[in-house]
């Protein structure tokens, strides 16, 4: 199959499934009058699959400028990035995907592990990824799916995940948080401080809690810890038993009125928060961004049980091979050299390659994104609009307080179809 | 889908017209032009409806693990879905509860847009004297379909919420003190939600079934002493049911599948046949999303056939 009919046959695919939106659009439209790409044997095109995180305009038509190579966006869920790894691994090249989700994707043999020898800054990786300690030597929380126990392959086409570093990586890191409760500080109108208090009676009728039973399952596990119920082994790899105590206790909640709703993704989250419909739920750092810059307080708010983070990061599929895969390695030694770092450390995720993100950031953006330091002048967001006025200071502060808190990492468990049966009762109850 | 099906259709349908005209009609039997002015449509049914439902009723007794289909027979799809149904006897289990609830919602749904679609039917067919009129006002009712499905849904979150205008505007006007919680994230918001959402399928069968009426039948009962409800209920509704029931088809059919409208306006957390199946597909999961499909197929299907004895479709149509 011709290169050509191969981007086109993408295109549509993604067209018809509705998921790529304007990114396959873009790209399919490109595909018929952009003729550079179609006449050139030489186009360097890759098809890249993966959530929005990581994704941006910006990104890929710097990346263009500087390498040559054309990044063709198909934007899905997670869960729907990982489906179509399982079920159409040759429907694209580079695939960004969340730690957790490797328990599902290794074993079905569909991506290539890369060569950490051919990733310039491997070596300058955050220790996060390497060790589980951040720069400064704190120890990481390790429950769930750290990207620590999966990031190291045995051989190059194992499927068994390597106790110790060898050369064959799963994903090379590129983005992470530390992700908590957001709440309305103006609505609450008194300090919060632990994860219980998403159950608090006080706040009847006006919490909700996210509807991804993967990562649901996590935030429930931190409240039944923190209202001291139960102390998990490991919140993420929980037993038949655990996971019964802990739906017990969400659905005592759920009946008893406790939630408003629960949110599936960004933009409910926001509007929910927005609305004043909650005033304490789980969140996604960017989301309380987004409420704040519609001018409504809102706050990330550091708990005392810590964190609950997740990290993604870049393979290709297994169908990927000679000069795609060269460009593949360019591509993400490019991601990993600073310019995609800054954007996405001044949207308040964190880059895996901090000294290069730091070279491209100003002086004062670092201080207030990385250091928890007051802002000395506005902060702005990579498209210019305006975040926070000079002075503001981060929720839960430096890289070192945030990811040095982290308590445990979105998991999939050994009992995950379990897990997801009782979600589903949870829901129905 | 639809649109995919519409496009292979109608490629489909002009090579298969052009045979027909371009062949001699002597040397073709009737039997065998029938069969081939049949045979697009019966081919596009065959591709995109039967092979896909014959591929989910085989991959439901497959066996899965954490990433793969392992085509091996198993019931595991059915059993876990079943899980816990007679230990829990009485208290009903998560599938009971779903299957209660979405028939609840779904009754729900049925009785008001028939209630609704049959009089707005009724107005246009027998109040509304004019054929430009009458096509205008059609043309009215299918306004809010000019915006997505999605939009119209999110529409009302603004309107219902705590904050939303109908609250503020109650307590402003003093009627309550405190917002009302059940309009929004409520059974309320998800029956007025799909109400609104699928009245118009209702509207049009029997609107299509109303204007076909012979309008010198009501002449004659009324020459013959009937008052206007005997006639409602002696000629109209009779001479409708066809309309009132392929539009409870569309709308039960699409209420008992639907998890998009139920998750948005419920919050998530109301339990529905469909939100189970995308849950297990989002686990990759097929096999038990195949299973529960499977016994979402086999409800809907006894329900349409419950249906239709009542009304005999092909006879009446």
């Amino acid at each position: 199959m011709s290169k050509t009919t191969g981007t086109k046959g993408v295109s549509r695919r993604t067209l018809l499934k509705g998921t790529a939106g304007l990114a396959g659009l873009a790209a399919g439209s490109g595909a018929i009058t952009g003729f550079p790409y179609v006449k050139s044997a030489d186009a360097k095109v890759l098809r890249y699959l993966g959530t929005a995180v990581n994704e941006g305009d910006d990104i890929s038509k710097q990346c263009l400028k500087d390498t040559g190579i054309k990044i063709e966006y198909i934007t899905a869920t997670t869960d729907d990035v990982t489906k179509r790894v399982m079920t159409q691994p040759n429907s694209f090249d580079v695939l960004d995907t969340e730690y957790f989700s490797l328990k599902k994707i290794v074993p079905s043999g569909n991506i290539l592990a890369l060569d950490a020898k051919k990733i310039k800054q491997f070596d300058n990786i955050t220790p996060v990824f390497t060790k589980g300690e951040t720069p400064g030597g704190k120890k990481i929380g390790g429950q769930g799916t750290a990207p620590w126990k999966v990031l190291y392959l045995e051989g190059k086409d194992s499927k068994k995940f390597a106790t110790s570093a060898t050369e064959f990586v799963t994903l090379i890191p590129t983005v992470y948080n530390a992700d908590t409760l957001g709440i309305r500080p103006d609505l609450i109108k008194r300090p919060i401080s632990s994860w219980s208090e998403l159950l608090n009676p006080e706040f009847k009728g006006k919490a909700s809690i996210l509807n991804i039973p993967s990562i649901g399952i996590m935030d429930a596990a931190m409240v039944v810890e923190a209202t001291g119920k139960y102390k998990y082994a490991d919140k993420g790899n929980m037993t038949k038993e655990e996971i019964d105590l802990t739906m017990k206790v969400m659905t005592e909640a759920k009946k008893a009125g406790q939630f408003r709703a629960f949110w599936k993704d960004f933009n409910e989250s926001v509007n929910l928060m927005a609305s004043g419909e909650t005033v304490i739920q789980s969140m996604w750092s960017p989301a309380v961004t987004k409420v704040r810059s519609m001018g409504i307080p809102c706050t990330f708010q550091p708990l005392k049980e810590g964190y609950r983070s997740w990290a993604s990061g870049f393979c290709v599929s297994k169908g990927v091979s000679g000069a795609k895969l060269e460009w593949a390695y360019e591509f993400v030694n490019w991601f990993l050299s600073g310019y995609a770092g800054a954007y996405l450390n001044r949207q308040g995720y964190y880059s895996a390659v901090l000294s290069t993100a730091k070279a491209h950031m100003e002086p004062y953006e670092w201080a207030y994104w990385m250091e928890g330091k007051p802002a000395e002048k506005d902060i702005k967001a990579p498209d210019g609009s305006l975040l926070e006025k000079a002075g503001a200071v981060r929720d839960g502060g430096s890289y070192e307080d945030r990811m040095g808190g982290v308590a445990c990492w979105n998991a999939v468990m050994d009992e995950n179809d379990y897990m997801v049966r009782k979600w589903n009762e949870f829901i129905a109850a | 889908m639809s649109e995919e099906v519409l496009q292979q259709a109608s490629p489909g349908l002009i090579p298969g017209s052009g045979t027909a005209r371009a062949a001699k009609p002597t040397r073709l039997s009737p039997s065998f032009i029938s069969w081939l002015q049949a045979g697009p449509m019966m081919l596009v049914f065959l591709a995109f409806f039967l092979i896909p439902l014959v591929f989910v009723v085989i991959v439901s007794f497959w066996d899965y693990n954490e990433y793969q289909l392992l085509p091996a027979f198993s019931g595991r799809g059915y059993t876990d879905t079943f899980e816990g149904c007679l230990a829990q006897l009485p208290d009903l289990c998560t599938i009971g509860k779903t299957y209660l609830k979405t028939l609840k919602l779904c009754f729900m749904v049925w009785a008001i847009t028939l209630f609704i679609g049959f009089w707005v039917a009724y107005f246009l067919a027998f109040h509304v004297k004019s054929k430009t009129w009458q096509m205008g006002l059609s043309l009215l009712c299918t306004i809010p379909f000019w915006t997505s499905n999605v939009i119209r849904m999110i529409a009302w979150i603004p309107l219902l919420g705590r904050n939303g205008l109908v609250n503020s505007g109650l307590v402003k006007t003093g009627l309550i003190n405190h917002p009302l919680e059940w309009l929004l994230f409520s059974e309320f918001s998800v029956v007025l939600a799909l109400v609104h959402l699928f009245t118009f399928f209702m509207v049009v069968p029997i609107f299509n079934s109303m204007i076909r009426i012979d309008k010198s039948l009501i002449e004659a009962a009324y020459d013959a002493g009937a008052t206007g409800f005997q006639t409602l209920v002696n000629v109209i509704i009779p001479l409708a049911k066809p309309g009132i029931v392929i539009g409870s088809i569309f709308v039960i059919t699409i209420v008992m599948g639907d998890f998009i409208t139920i998750g948005v306006m419920g919050g998530q957390q109301i339990a529905a046949a469909g939100k189970i199946i995308e849950t297990r597909v989002n686990a990759l999961q097929f096999p038990a999303a195949a299973a529960n499909a499977v016994i979402l197929l086999v409800i809907t299907f006894l329900i349409i056939t419950m249906m239709s004895r009542i009304v005999d479709i092909k006879k009446e149509l």
